[in-house]
C-alpha cells in the first residue's frame, strides 16, 4: 500500500515538471507569433513595391525576354525547396510539409522530371539524412527568426542554379513547399512554383504609369528580378516562421492540458489508495480489539 | 507647393517615410535630383551610394546609405527600395571605418564593400 502511494506521488511530481516545461514553451511561442507577424507586416511595403515595379516593367515591355522568365522544357532537373523548422515540439508542422513535399516529388517524377531537394531547417535535413537520400543544398539555423540575408543566400543559389542547364548541374524549374500562416488556428501547407515566373494576364483599372528606365529597361529588369525572387523567398520564410510558432503554441497547449488532466487522475488514485490504507488499518485495529475483548471475557 | 511622398524601405522594415521637397539619388549613370512633377522613372541605384531627402517640414536633410536596390517615381510618389539601407543617424561610425579599412586592405579597387563603407560614412556626415 505504502509503496503504491510513493509511486503515485513520484509520478505526479514528474508530470508536474513536464507541464511546467510545456507551459513555458507555449508562452514563448505565443510571444514569438506576435513578433513573427510584425516581421511579416514590416516586409510588406518592400514586397508590394517590388511587385508593382515588376508589373509595370512586364506590362509595358511584353517583349522582354529574360532568362528568369523563360520556360526551360529541355531541363528535366527541378529544384524542390522544402521549408521546415530547426526544432521539433511543434505538432504536425514538419510532418505536413514533408508529406506535401513527398507527393510533389512523386508528381514531378511521374512527369519525367528529376526532383532535387533543397532543404531549409534541421528537421528536413535529419529526415533526409536518416533515409540516406541525396541533398542538393541545405540551410539551417534561422527557421524561427529569418533575416533577409538568409533569403538572399537561398535566392542567389537558386537563381544561379536556374540559369545553368542540366548538363552544368542546373535546374529547369523551382518549386517551394512552405506553410502559410492563415490565422492563429489555421496554417496551410502551400506548394508554389517560384521560377520561371508566371505572367498573369489581368484586367486592372489601374494601369501602371509608363516609366522611363534608368539606365535601360534590361538593366532594371536584371536587377529587379533577383530582388523579386529573394523577396518572395523572404516572404515564404517569414510565413513559415509564424506558422511554426503557431503550431508549437497549439502543440504545447494540448501537452499542458493533457499533463494537467493526468495530474488530476493520479491525485484521485493517490487519495483513493491513502483512504484504503487508513480504512484497512482501522478495521485491523477494531478486529484486534474485538479479539482481545473476546479472549479477556472468558 | 506640391510635395513628394517618399518611402525608403528595406526588405525587413520601412526605414523612413514622409513628405519631402526633394530627393537626390545616385544611379549607375550619375546623380539624379527629383522634385515634384518628375516624369515616372524606374532606376537602378548605385550599390553603395547615399540617398538624400529634404523633408517638406523644413527640417535637416536626411541621408541614408543604400546598397543594391532601385527607386521608382510615379506621380508624386517616390519609393526607394534597397536590400541594404541604413539611416545616417543610425550608422556606427567606428564600425564603418573599420569596414572601410578592411575593404581597403583587401586590395581590390573600388569593391562593393569599400563603396558601401564609404557610403555609410558619408551618410553619417563623416569624411570618407
Amino acid at each position: 500500500m505504502a509503496a503504491q502511494l510513493r509511486q503515485l506521488r513520484q509520478q505526479i511530481r514528474s508530470v508536474k515538471s513536464t507541464a511546467k516545461i510545456t507551459r513555458a514553451q507555449e508562452m514563448i511561442a505565443t510571444s514569438r507569433i506576435v513578433k513573427a507577424q510584425n516581421a511579416v507586416a514590416a516586409s510588406k511595403p518592400y514586397a508590394d513595391q517590388i511587385t508593382q515595379a515588376i508589373t509595370a516593367l512586364v506590362s509595358h515591355h511584353v517583349s522582354i525576354d529574360h532568362p528568369l522568365l523563360k520556360e526551360q522544357p529541355e531541363d528535366k532537373r527541378s529544384a524542390v525547396l522544402i521549408v521546415t523548422s530547426d526544432r521539433g515540439f511543434c505538432g504536425g508542422y514538419n510532418a505536413n510539409v514533408i508529406r506535401e513535399a513527398e507527393s510533389l516529388i512523386k508528381a514531378l517524377r511521374e512527369q519525367g522530371k528529376e526532383p532535387l531537394p533543397y532543404l531549409v531547417g534541421n528537421k528536413a535535413l535529419t529526415w533526409y539524412r536518416f533515409r540516406d537520400r541525396d541533398i542538393e543544398a541545405e540551410w539551417t539555423g534561422f527557421s524561427d527568426r529569418p533575416a533577409f540575408a538568409d533569403a538572399e543566400r537561398i535566392g542567389q543559389r537558386l537563381a544561379a542554379d536556374f540559369l545553368k542547364t542540366d548538363a552544368e548541374g542546373g535546374v529547369g524549374e523551382i518549386h517551394v513547399v512552405y506553410t502559410e500562416f492563415v490565422s492563429m488556428l489555421t496554417q496551410s501547407v502551400q506548394v508554389r512554383r517560384l521560377l520561371p515566373l508566371d505572367i498573369e494576364e489581368t484586367a486592372r483599372e489601374q494601369v501602371p504609369p509608363a516609366y522611363e528606365f534608368e539606365p535601360t529597361a534590361e538593366t532594371v529588369l536584371d536587377q529587379l528580378l533577383p530582388g523579386y525572387v529573394e523577396s518572395r523567398i523572404f516572404h515564404m520564410l517569414l510565413q513559415s516562421a509564424a506558422s511554426e510558432h503557431a503550431s508549437r503554441r497549439r502543440a504545447m497547449k494540448s501537452a499542458t492540458d493533457n499533463a494537467n488532466e493526468l495530474i488530476g487522475v493520479y491525485t484521485r488514485q493517490m487519495n483513493q489508495a491513502r483512504q484504503a490504507a487508513i480504512t484497512q488499518e482501522i478495521s485491523e485495529i477494531v478486529g484486534g480489539a474485538d479479539a482481545l475483548a473476546d479472549s479477556g471475557g472468558e | 507647393m506640391a510635395t513628394l511622398k517618399v518611402g525608403l524601405v528595406s526588405p525587413e522594415r520601412e526605414i523612413w517615410s514622409g513628405e519631402a521637397k526633394m530627393v537626390v539619388a545616385q544611379t549607375v549613370e550619375g546623380q539624379l535630383g527629383i522634385m515634384p512633377g518628375h516624369a515616372p522613372v524606374l532606376g537602378v541605384l548605385l550599390d553603395g551610394s547615399v540617398v538624400k531627402v529634404e523633408p517638406a517640414d523644413g527640417g535637416e536633410w536626411i541621408s541614408a546609405m543604400v546598397g543594391s536596390g532601385f527607386f521608382s517615381i510615379a506621380g508624386d510618389e517616390v519609393s526607394v527600395l534597397a536590400e541594404h539601407a541604413e539611416l545616417g543617424t543610425d550608422v556606427d561610425v567606428a564600425a564603418a571605418r573599420h569596414d572601410l579599412e578592411a575593404a581597403r586592405a583587401g586590395g581590390e579597387e573600388d569593391s562593393t564593400a569599400e563603396r558601401r563603407a564609404r557610403a555609410r560614412l558619408r551618410a553619417a556626415g563623416q569624411e570618407a
